[in-house]
């Protein structure tokens, strides 16, 4: 059955590389469910956040296949092991007077925030897990939702065993040469 | 540090003087005329002017098969880079180092729509293992090294550098960088040492072991190791296509080549093996068949440099990633140490299996009063086999008629399209064999239909006096495909009856040596006409129009449901 994995990529911030992950997952019929692409800490490097459904051996094939790219310094499968996932979602809700005591409420349990107030509809920040997104749409549902957008996963993992970049001491010239 | 300046085309001839590239091939045009320029004014690059960009990368292809070093070509902008594309993907599937240098618009007009502006980066993405955009003379120096590097180490393949007219006019000193800083490219080179023990382990415990030869030990260079091993294990050997001579066919336990159109033996061997050790293969369907049925009882070992083959098709159970030869060398060096001793009683009865199915083989009918395709190539085999000439070929039956029927005891010499399968290809590699080796002739097996697919650089042939003799096993038909038409689409023969010109007429309109033969009696006189010409031919073999090419596994089937004459089913 396939499964959504959450697949962090370190790539060195170039033209084009992100143009070269899509193409490999739409070149090699692999989905994308969400994705998203930001600097890290030292800008010279970027950090892809993908989220793909699939199989075991589907999966350990994207990360080969995202390894093989020479722009990608790491890839992480962040399904293995602990992580934390975070992703963030605007709406756009339609509220009346009747019902704008019971929204606010909602809002408050589910510690979301309001962002914008106009004339018929609130503007509402919702953060957390996928699941915290999603229970947090479920329940403002029924009021009408006009607009919904979503962030995509960023992802971390909790202890410090790898996603820090380490710059090889060897030069892999030479490797080749011992080759 | 020098500070003498120079443009951006003459940086570039520098560093491919510096890469030791000697002979490009390649097509002017508007954006690449300073380059065109750099290369008027000097002596130590050579160009070859070919008739069609597509031919110029094949052309690069065949003369890095051939040499072992990367190939270069250098087309322009647009059309130009358009038409390399066919040459790339074959290059890339094939994993032969190459580098194309495509010209590009003025870098202030690209997205602006320019006459002949193409996205060659955003076009050529999928089909090359890497391309630059040059955007910065000062840039490109390291771009060139960079690009070789990538392109000849690692699963070795095509690199584009794309480089704006600007870019070659603007100036800059030349410094050729020494060192490589590529964070995220570092190809595994040694083999996991516990994984390796494993290996040894599973292959001195099997019963029934077999070794496939795949064309990563052409490009690792390790067919000596790959024979080495064989031998003191006493292990028979398959290859794929693209492994043909990594192991001498005149060897005894060389089973020839495995697959659709590999050997019953080979096929058989294969299915009935306990442990199959895979040696640089990317277990292509034209190999496995139908993937489920696929060597079942066997263990497989898989030794790749590219990380993605393994268990990308077939799941290996002990994979290993990393250069061929480094790790059989230190396989070899275990098996020295003989820790290990073979059980000569088991292989006996393995090689005695092996030994009847070495019995059944496909027997060619004479069909009509025409010449047989596989008489005219075992008559060539047999006459040119003392002169061990390189051979290409196009794609189609007379490809698989050469791959069973031509022995061939050392690598690059079967030059041909494995993965893409690219009818047109064989002629222009044969060129870039030429360029490689320049004393000797070059066979270019071909089929009346491929041979029109690159026909026009019968010119270039001329021009440059490549002793290239192109043999046309002309039977009127797109073979291959009317064979899968007699067979599965009940002789519908839809749009594959092919006429050609003729084929004399039009050699000597080149300029070039053409002979027809329609005796048999005439092959032996017609080659060695072709071998005296010093020059480039065509030998148009009037053959039979329906013969098929057994043995011949089903797309989708088993490979142990060999079938062997039209009577099986």
């Amino acid at each position: 059955m396939p499964i959504n994995h959450t697949i962090s990529v370190l790539v060195t911030n170039e033209m084009g590389v992100l143009s070269r992950i899509v193409d490999l997952f739409s070149g090699r019929g692999y989905n994308i469910e969400s994705l998203t692409v930001a600097p890290t800490v030292d800008d010279i490097y970027s950090r892809v956040t993908i989220v793909t459904p699939g199989d075991n051996d589907a999966i350990e094939q994207i990360c080969k296949q995202l390894n093989r790219l020479i722009p990608v310094i790491k890839v992480a499968n962040l399904s293995i092991g602990e992580a934390i996932e975070y992703e963030i979602g605007l709406l756009k809700v339609a509220v009346q007077d009747e019902n704008r005591a019971e929204f606010m409420n909602i809002v408050a349990q589910a510690g979301a925030k309001i962002m914008d107030v106009a004339e018929k509809t609130y503007t509402v920040k919702i953060d957390g897990t996928e699941k915290d997104v999603q229970t947090f749409v479920e329940l403002v549902r029924p009021f009408g939702i006009k607009e919904f957008v979503r962030s995509g996963k960023v992802a971390i993992t909790k202890n410090n065993q790898f996603q820090t970049f380490k710059k090889q001491k060897e030069n892999p010239l030479k490797i080749s040469l011992k080759g | 540090m020098n500070k003498t300046m120079y443009t951006g085309a003459e940086i570039l001839l520098k560093s491919l003087l510096k890469e030791g590239v000697e002979e490009v091939f390649g097509y002017p045009g508007g954006v690449v005329l300073p380059l065109y320029d750099a290369l008027y004014m000097q002596n130590d690059i050579k160009h070859y002017l070919v008739r069609h960009e597509q031919a110029a990368v094949h052309a690069a292809e065949g003369y890095a098969r051939v040499s072992g070093k990367p190939g270069v070509a250098i087309v322009t902008s647009g059309p130009g880079a358009c038409n390399t594309i066919t040459g790339l993907a074959n290059a890339y599937y094939d994993g032969t180092p190459l580098v194309l240098i495509t010209g590009q618009v003025n870098s202030k007009l690209i997205g602006g729509d320019a006459f002949q502006e193409a996205d060659v980066v955003g076009i050529t993405r999928s089909c090359c293992k890497y391309n630059y955009l040059v955007k910065d003379v000062k840039d490109l120096a390291r771009i060139i090294k960079e690009a070789f590097y990538i392109a000849t180490t690692g699963k070795k393949g095509p690199i584009v550098v794309d480089i704006p007219v600007d870019i070659f006019n603007a100036k800059y000193t030349f410094n050729y960088p020494k060192n490589i800083e590529l964070p995220g490219y570092n190809p595994t080179y040694k083999g996991h040492p516990l994984q390796i023990n494993r290996a040894l382990e599973t292959i001195y415990e099997s019963k029934r072991p077999v070794i496939i030869s795949g064309g990563g030990v052409v490009g690792a260079n390790a067919s000596k190791e790959l024979t080495e091993f064989a031998k003191k294990l006493q292990i028979p050997v398959v290859h794929t296509l693209m492994g043909t001579g990594t192991y001498p066919d005149n060897l005894e336990n060389s089973l020839g080549m495995m697959g659709m159109h590999g050997n019953y033996c080979a096929n058989l061997a294969i299915s009935n093996a306990d442990v199959i050790f895979a040696v640089g293969t990317r277990f292509s369907d034209r190999i496995t068949g139908c993937l489920k049925k696929f060597a079942r009882d066997a263990q497989v070992i898989h030794i790749d440099i590219d990380p993605c083959s393994i268990s990308k098709n077939v799941k290996a159970s002990i994979p290993i990633v990393g250069d061929i030869k480094n790790v059989l060398n230190a396989m070899l060096s275990e098996v020295n140490k003989s820790r290990y001793k073979v059980d000569t009683e088991l292989r006996e009865k393995w090689y005695k299996d092996i030994n009847e199915w070495k019995k059944k083989v496909a027997i060619p009918v004479k069909a009509s009063e025409k010449l047989s395709a596989l008489t005219v190539l075992n008559t060539i085999y047999n006459y040119t086999k003392k002169d061990e000439p390189v051979v290409s070929t196009e794609v189609g039956q007379h490809q698989m008629w050469t791959a069973q029927n031509f022995k061939f005891n050392a690598p690059r010499k079967l030059i041909t399209s494995g993965g893409l399968g690219t009818m047109g290809f064989g002629f222009p590699a044969a060129m870039g064999a030429s360029v490689a080796n320049k004393n000797e002739y070059i066979l270019n097996i071909a089929g009346d239909g491929s041979i029109q697919m690159n026909i026009q650089e019968l010119m270039t042939c001329v021009d440059y006096k490549f002793h290239v003799i192109n043999c046309v096993i002309n039977n009127g038909y797109l073979g291959m495909v009317r064979q899968w038409q007699e067979k599965i689409y009940n002789k519908h023969y839809s749009q594959t009856k092919i006429s050609s010109p003729d084929f004399v007429k039009l050699a000597e309109s080149y300029g070039a040596l053409g002979i027809r033969v329609e005796k048999e009696e005439d092959i032996i006189p017609a080659l060695k006409k072709a071998i005296e010409y010093k020059g480039p031919s065509i030998i148009d073999f009037v053959c039979e129009n329906f013969e098929m090419v057994y043995p011949w596994v089903l797309a989708g089937e088993p490979i142990d449901k060999v079938l062997l004459s039209r009577k099986d089913s």
